[in-house]
């Protein structure tokens, strides 16, 4: 059965830069406001998840080619080499630092371990939500 | 600092991660798999020595100074625990190469193993009660997977109730971790025990102590073992095994800790549930060993009488009835898992589950029937094999505290293990063979290095014992003395 989703389709188009602009933004605002690896993985996630349910899993699988329990791996894997990078500089495990960095254009940054943290866990928030939804939807 | 203690935690994560990205390679998994345990478990050791020297020690994460932060706490106790655990489940992997099959090697058999040890190992380790919550959940979504392993219609079956039980066990655990943290606004578990200590231990905090008994009850299979029999004969025998030596202990190690450190003042209420649960769990695991046509199900009670029995030191809670738990705690973690290993070789040798069916399996395999036997002499703690000690000291505990009832049931309940597994023995394998010599199958060798190795641990233990003493010794002193852990997390 074909169904009419030309309105869905559109919307779509449309809505997912804003959904991914707002997860990214989450992402980082979370070093000091509400937001962080967490929360922007849940809304990266449900970017995707909401591809997957507007076009059929095949589209979506030929642009975006990846085995989401495997990026769930390599957040899971990033997360716990930060933390284990502590050790190897003789802190306490799990220790962060963080400096200020002028960087060209950009001007003075504050740049901080626990961005790439972060960033394991975003990976492994977005490869789990989208493996679980997956297994359900393929289910048949 | 000594950023050792994580790495019984850390390191198999890693490793199971990397696996994950491995999954073809089915033997690279196994090198790698099998290097991580073999680290762990020098790593363990090392730390354990290096308790003995320096006293408790501790890791607080990022820096974050307790009782703010969360941290790592290596005592002997814990040491010995995850030193055995690491062991086990090195041996048990030999069994796995063996044994597992392909089809389950792909299935990420190698990375969930690794899994459940890092839950294992944290919440040996943890010093903190919420990160003793997460660890156990760690532990207990690999055993998730372990469970339904296979996929058939009984694995479903069973894993959904374990998953259903566990879960509204953690659900408890958490609601009781939300009573004590409104009571005594701390997580760290050297801090609740001495905001506890300076308050005095009233009525609400006993409540949630019986809660927290109730939980790790339900974990340790403890009186609530109602899903255990069920949910431990269905997996593949390596997982049984697993399970039958890590999962119950954990519950055990968390119920000797949060008793002994957190919420020893109302001795009289709660070590008197303990010893009656204990005793209760002692007679129905006796009446289901005694009851069992089946090998699974002789196996499976023979894990609840053991938890009965290393928790009736608990309950006593002299310092030899500490050490003896500690001692027949180190011994059952080996001992069960050598139990399920035998058995699941017998059922793949003979493809019968039920007793009466199988005989003659010694003619064929002598020295798999000779390890039964020193199996079975040491669970039912004849010297010189390793259950003996421990149960020694139990019963010098009960004595020395006049618990006469909970002595009889312990030494009663010898007897019975003694008989359900000598029945096991004289059906199975006295008797003329059934197997004809075409359908002959040999045992491989790594099951038989596996069977042979956890048979030199059990003698070594029994032998050894004085070896490990020292380590005993030290655990149990801690164990009666929550002012040495407390004064090694809060002061220095």
């Amino acid at each position: 059965m074909k169904i009419n989703d030309v309105i869905l389709r559109t919307v779509v188009k449309g809505v997912i830069f804003i959904i991914l602009t707002l997860g990214v933004y989450l992402f980082f605002s979370g070093h000091n406001a509400p937001g962080g690896g967490f929360i922007g993985g849940l809304v990266l996630g449900s970017a995707i998840v909401l591809l997957y349910i507007t076009y059929d899993l095949e589209t979506v699988h030929k642009k975006m080619p990846f085995d989401f329990k495997k990026v769930a791996a390599l957040g899971v894997l990033l997360a716990t080499g930060t933390a284990v990078g502590s050790i190897l500089f003789d802190a306490p495990f799990l220790s962060q630092t963080d400096g200020y960095f002028n960087i060209p254009i950009l001007g003075e940054k504050h740049l901080t371990t626990v961005t790439i943290f972060e960033a394991g866990v975003a990976l492994t928030v977005i490869g789990t939500l989208v493996t679980i939804i997956l297994s359900i939807g393929e289910d048949e | 600092m000594n950023n050792l203690i994580v790495l019984p935690l850390i390191i198999p994560i890693i490793t199971a991660v990397v696996l994950v990205f491995l999954r073809d390679q089915i033997v690279l998994q196994r090198i790698i798999s099998f290097v991580t345990m073999g680290f762990v478990c020098i790593v363990s050791f090392i730390l354990l020595n290096i308790v003995q020297t320096e006293g408790i020690i501790r890791l607080d994460f990022s820096g974050w100074m307790p009782p703010f932060g969360i941290l790592f706490v290596a005592d002997s106790f814990s040491l010995l625990l995850v030193l055995t655990s690491s062991i086990v489940t090195l041996i048990c992997l030999l069994y796995a190469f063996s044994m597992m099959g392909q089809r389950y090697e792909k299935m990420f058999f190698y990375p969930f193993v690794l899994f459940l040890v890092a839950g294992v190992n944290g919440s040996f380790l943890t010093g903190d009660i919420f990160n003793l919550f997460v660890c156990f959940e760690v532990m207990l979504l690999a055993s998730y997977v372990l469970v339904a392993f296979g996929g058939g219609k009984r694995q479903l079956r069973e894993s959904l109730k374990y998953v259903l039980i566990n879960v509204v066990a953690s659900w408890m655990f958490l609601v009781a971790l939300a009573f004590l943290y409104g009571s005594v606004k701390t997580l760290n578990m050297a801090h609740i025990a001495q905001r506890v200590a300076e308050v005095g231990q009233d009525p609400l905090i006993t409540t949630v102590a019986i809660l927290f008994l109730i939980v790790f009850s339900l974990k340790a299979g403890l009186l609530l073992f109602f899903w255990l029999p069920g949910s431990y004969s269905v997996p593949p025998t390596v997982v049984q095994a697993l399970f039958a030596a890590l999962l119950t202990k954990v519950g055990i190690y968390a119920l000797i800790r949060t008793f002994t450190l957190m919420f020893p003042l109302q001795q009289e209420v709660t070590h008197t549930i303990i010893g009656i649960m204990a005793g209760l769990t002692i007679i129905a695991g006796c009446m289901g060993a005694l009851a069992g046509r089946d090998v699974y199900t002789i196996a499976t009670y023979n894990v609840i009488i053991g938890t009965g029995f290393i928790l009736i030191g608990l309950a006593v809670g002299t310092e030899s009835a500490m050490a003896g738990a500690i001692y027949y705690l180190i011994h059952d973690i080996v001992a069960k898992a050598l139990l399920f290993l035998l058995i699941g070789m017998m059922i793949y040798l003979t493809g019968e589950t039920v007793v009466k069916k199988m005989s003659g399996l010694i003619q064929i395999y002598p020295i798999f029937g000779w390890i039964y036997f020193i199996l079975m002499l040491a669970l039912a703690g004849i010297p010189p094999f390793s259950g003996f000690i421990g149960k020694v000291l139990i019963g010098q505990g009960a004595i020395e505290a006049h618990s006469y009832i909970l002595l009889a049931l312990g030494f009663a309940s010898s007897i019975i293990v003694l008989y359900s597994l000598l029945r096991i023995f004289l059906a199975s394998f006295f008797g003329e063979t059934t197997i004809s010599p075409e359908d002959k199958k040999p045992i491989p060798k790594g099951a038989y290095t596996s069977f042979i190795l956890l048979a030199i641990s059990i003698i070594y233990l029994g032998i050894g014992a004085e070896s490990i003493a020292v380590y005993v010794k030290d655990a149990a002193e801690t164990l009666m003395n929550p002012s040495i852990y407390i004064d090694a997390i809060l002061k220095g």
